[in-house]
């Protein structure tokens, strides 16, 4: 599944460019504590947080997922944005808990 | 007398510090800024205290030992210690509880450790910005266990601050210190904080960054007897 098909099947909102829409998605993974995501998120993963700062694009970028997902509505700022769309990492927000957008990703995984 | 501080500085160990955060060069620094005592806290590691030290002591710079730890619920701690040997032991404790993440120097910059001639010796490949799994709790009574002074890092920022990642100071482990950002307002923090001592230090990762000689804290002499004994009081 790419991130464009992950972003239409979820009703995701695109926070930014469409950058890295091509991008494959062959897992996820949930976490809010950034080392603990550092250490144990897969490349390729759609990461799933409510950490939606400048640090969350450079765990992105350790790790090479695939793209974030921020849950509960949470919006980063301008620069954050900015930021993900020069590293051309998709980041995307919805008013969906992480448990619900993590159940919906697994569906769509199977 | 005054002594004039910078408690708060980083080498080029740590990925963020510039390349030119040696220890000449930040000891050469912080003597023209008019310093009398500065402490080298690299995020989880000792590795430059030794050579800072030995530079520090050839110029009359007193130079204390620390790391800056970023414990499990990922805020950042000024750890300072009476020897180089317990800020080694401090970080062989954090390093093993530390979750393993190899660092991409081409991404997040090198972590370089110095012999007391400034030479890149050898580069650290587990990547620093890393939590270790222990509570600040736990890493406290370790450090004041050794002999250490301990206390939450730059308190007024939005990130890896105990109270952005709280959002209270909590009432355990108590901190006789706090440490405040250069640009946060210290008279302001004096008042809020009436019950702490509130450092404020510049986190330098640049050398144009490092303490001028402008925060002090009142001491009998300038050692490391008397900082720590002055932590150690109550405001």
């Amino acid at each position: 599944m790419t991130v464009r098909e992950m972003k239409e099947s979820m009703h995701l909102k695109l926070l930014g460019k469409e950058t890295g829409m091509d991008e494959e998605v062959k897992g996820g993974y949930i976490g809010d504590l950034l080392s603990f995501v550092m250490a144990h998120a897969q490349s390729k993963d759609a990461w799933i947080t409510v950490q939606g700062h400048m640090n969350s694009i450079a765990v992105a970028i350790m790790t090479g997922v695939s793209a974030i997902i921020l849950a509960q509505g949470v919006v980063p700022n301008l620069e954050t944005i900015e930021k993900a769309n020069e590293e051309k990492i998709s980041i995307f927000t919805s008013e969906k808990s992480s448990f619900e957008l993590a159940y919906e990703l697994g569906k769509l995984l199977e | 007398m005054k002594g004039y501080y910078d408690l708060h500085i980083h080498t080029a160990a740590s990925p963020c510090g510039d390349e030119l955060m040696s220890p000449h060069n930040i000891v050469n620094m912080a003597k023209l800024n008019g310093l009398d005592i500065i402490a080298i806290t690299d995020h989880q590691t000792s590795c430059n205290v030794q050579a800072v030290q030995s530079v520090g002591a050839q110029n009359g710079l007193l130079v204390i030992p620390g790391i800056e730890i970023e414990c499990i619920e990922e805020f950042h701690l000024i750890a300072l210690l009476p020897s180089c040997e317990a800020a080694h032991e401090i970080e062989a404790d954090v390093r093993k509880n530390m979750l393993k993440v190899k660092n991409k120097p081409e991404v997040f910059g090198h972590q370089y450790c110095f012999d007391d001639q400034s030479e890149v010796i050898d580069e650290l490949e587990d990547f620093l910005l890393v939590a270790t799994c222990q509570t600040a709790y736990d890493i406290t009574k370790k450090v004041l266990a050794m002999g250490g002074v301990i206390y939450p890092a730059h308190i007024d920022r939005a990130s890896y601050s105990i109270i952005s990642q709280l959002g209270v100071l909590p009432e355990k482990p108590f901190f006789t210190a706090l440490e405040i950002s250069k640009t946060a307002h210290l008279v302001q923090y004096r008042q809020q904080y009436h019950e702490h001592h509130i450092i404020q230090s510049s986190d330098a990762h640049y050398l144009q960054d490092i303490n001028k000689r402008r925060q002090f804290i009142e001491l009998p002499e300038v050692s490391i007897e008397a900082l720590f004994s002055w932590f150690k009081q109550l405001v």
